[in-house]
């Protein structure tokens, strides 16, 4: 492919009439959104203004979507501290999932029966129930169990022999807020524990008899070998149950913690301005879900090391490579051959 | 090195090995031929303990594997044991199987390092001069899927030498390879059995096992149908089995 001055074969790319017909569909749907999204509506009431003693009337207007109050609220503190209580809730029960998850993923993937069926008892249980009944019944286990101790199993059954190391009021450890921690991180855990089960079979069992020939024990060969090269595996599917879990969490509202859309909640039943405030804590959703898929993206390609001959490029490194493809295709239009723009 | 005295193994009643019997040399290489499913890999398995023998005796370098006698009782190893023993025993797999994960230089190193508590500086070194003893000075920084299969394999090799073992065991080494990669680890393992290196090498190249090995084994059905020096058990064969395997696969 020389292509040199004006002997340059031209190229004519192939028009996709269905294409621009769609494009066109398209574009009109997205300008009668924004339309709609930036509307006035009449509000029903009257503004009046004399000037020289001539009155004159006109109905007042305000935006459809209440762009204003929204603004209003959008950054106020009770909004900011339930976005950082929505975070910490997503964080502490995705922690609480990934690694419990994993657990249970080993235990299920055990020679030994009884691990085996233990673990997937445990993900038929907490996957077969609402997570919204999961969260009541942590907040009121109180009822079944007013107080929690830690000691020998069983002993409490030999009159004198009960010791135990450490006691506590079920109703003291189980706010609101750590009985949504622990209700959303052990539902999780079920979930996560099958995808890091998809993630560990994944791995090539020739990897495992490696390790192990080489003198590895299980516990280094599972943290040395299988675990890093299931994380590819399980990173794109953890990074949707972190976004997922995001917007679960909301569900503690209803168990009265004060996160994102409780206080949306709490706002609006004072005020009614209820659109207002779902809209904004939706756009802080928008905005943290944007974040995490950025992330996600690195975070998939740290773990394609290895697997991938050439890792893909980061978005800085494809607009660059787009621009300067467009760029490229001006200075072609324009008689420059391709070749003398590309390096 | 290695002594096999009746030794038996079975998968789900299915009797793979039916009392093979086997000695290796130290500093000798032994070939191990045999038809596809007659027990080859299984034996090599069983040698490393990746595979527990059923019945039978199988000693290397003088203990048995998995077991210790004492007070005239045969006390099974722990795991920790059996792992240490396995780190004595170098093994070479058909398919590579190098850590896909890390780089050339960490799959040489991660042995020495996490298994033996060598430092990672001086695991380093000894890692880049077996490097330079298979050939691939300068790949130490490669993911395994950047390189060739001959390759991958002569890393394979390195990252079981970096282990320092007293015996190699290679299953198939060479089949997995496009013929014209075949040579470059042949050289590798032919410089191994020059520098004393006690081996045992499964494989269907019959050159090589002609050119190199001490003794040749030849697996049929689960037992050892013939054995002896390659020159005479691979010319002129007594059984009639090891002919037609032969005649197959030369
Ligand atoms: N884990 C296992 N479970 C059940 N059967 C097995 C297992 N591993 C091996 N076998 C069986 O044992 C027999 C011997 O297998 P082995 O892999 O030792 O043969 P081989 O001589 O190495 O053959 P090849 O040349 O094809 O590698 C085969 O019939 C195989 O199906
Ligand atoms: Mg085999």
């Amino acid at each position: 492919m020389t292509t040199n001055g004006d002997d340059a074969v031209k190229v004519v790319p192939v028009r996709h009439a269905g294409q621009w017909v769609g494009a066109g569909f398209a574009l009109i749907f997205i300008a009668m959104l924004v339309h709609t999204l930036f509307s006035k509506v009449p509000t029903g009431s009257v503004i009046c203004h004399t000037v020289n003693g001539v009155r004159s009337c006109r109905p007042e207007v305000a935006w459809r979507f209440s762009w204003n109050v929204v603004g209003q609220y959008f950054t106020t503190s009770p909004v900011l501290q339930g976005l950082v209580r929505t975070l910490e809730l997503t964080v502490l029960s995705m922690v609480i999932g990934i690694v419990l998850g994993v657990v249970i993923a080993v235990m299920r993937l055990s020679t030994n029966r009884l691990l085996s069926s233990t673990a997937w008892s445990y993900t038929w249980f907490f996957r077969g129930t609402p997570v919204f009944v999961q969260l009541f019944f942590w907040l009121y286990i109180a009822l079944l169990y007013p107080t929690f101790s830690i000691g020998l199993p069983f002993f409490h059954f030999i009159p004198f022999t009960h010791i135990a190391f450490w006691h506590f009021d079920a109703n003291s450890v189980f706010t609101p807020f750590s009985a949504a921690v622990v209700a959303l991180g052990l539902n999780e855990a079920a979930y996560m524990s099958e995808i890091a089960r998809s993630g560990l079979i994944a791995v090539d069992e020739g990897q495992i008899e490696a390790a192990t020939s080489l003198g590895m024990t299980h516990g280094q060969t599972l943290r040395l070998v299988v675990l890093p090269q299931a994380m590819r595996v399980i990173i794109p599917p953890t990074g949707n149950e972190v976004i997922s879990m995001l917007k679960t969490s909301s569900l503690a509202s209803a168990i009265g913690v004060t996160e994102l859309i409780g206080t949306a909640t709490n706002i609006y039943s004072a005020n009614y301005k209820i659109m207002p405030l779902l809209i904004v804590a939706s756009l802080w959703y928008l905005i943290v879900t944007t974040i995490l898929s950025v992330g996600q993206f690195y975070l998939e390609r740290h773990f394609s090391k290895g697997a991938l001959r050439t890792p893909p490029p980061t978005p800085i490194q494809r607009l660059t490579r787009d621009a300067r493809g467009i760029l490229m295709k001006f200075r072609t239009r324009r008689g420059v051959p391709a070749n003398s723009v590309a390096s | 090195m290695v002594e096999a005295r009746g030794v038996y193994k079975s998968y789900a009643g299915v009797e793979v090995l039916k009392g093979v019997n086997l000695t290796v040399v130290r500093g000798e290489v032994t070939c191990l031929i045999g038809p596809s499913g007659s027990g080859k890999s299984t034996l090599l398995r069983c040698i490393n303990h990746l595979e527990k023998h059923d019945a039978g005796e199988l000693r290397v370098d003088g203990h048995l594997v998995g077991y210790e006698a004492r007070d005239g009782k045969l006390y099974e190893l722990n795991d920790k044991q059996i792992c240490a023993e396995r780190s004595q025993i170098g093994m070479v797999f058909q398919r590579f199987n190098l850590f896909q994960h890390l780089t050339v230089l960490d799959n040489i190193t991660i042995g020495q390092v996490k298994v033996k508590g060598v430092s990672p500086e001086v695991a380093n070194v000894k890692a880049r001069e077996l490097l330079a003893r298979v050939g691939l000075d300068g790949k130490e920084k490669h993911y395994p899927s950047q390189l060739s299969g001959g390759q991958q394999q002569r890393v394979a090799i390195a990252r079981a030498l970096a282990m320092e073992p007293k015996l190699m065991l290679f299953d198939e080494p060479t089949s997995a390879l496009d013929p014209e990669l075949v040579g470059e680890v042949l050289d590798v393992m032919k410089d191994l059995a020059r520098s004393g290196m006690t081996m045992i090498v499964v494989t269907h190249e019959m050159n090589f096992a002609r050119e190199v090995a001490n003794t040749v084994y030849f697996l049929d059905g689960g037992v050892i149908e013939e054995s002896g020096d390659p020159r005479v058990v691979l010319t002129e064969p007594s059984s009639e089995r090891l002919k037609s395997f032969l005649s197959k696969v030369l």
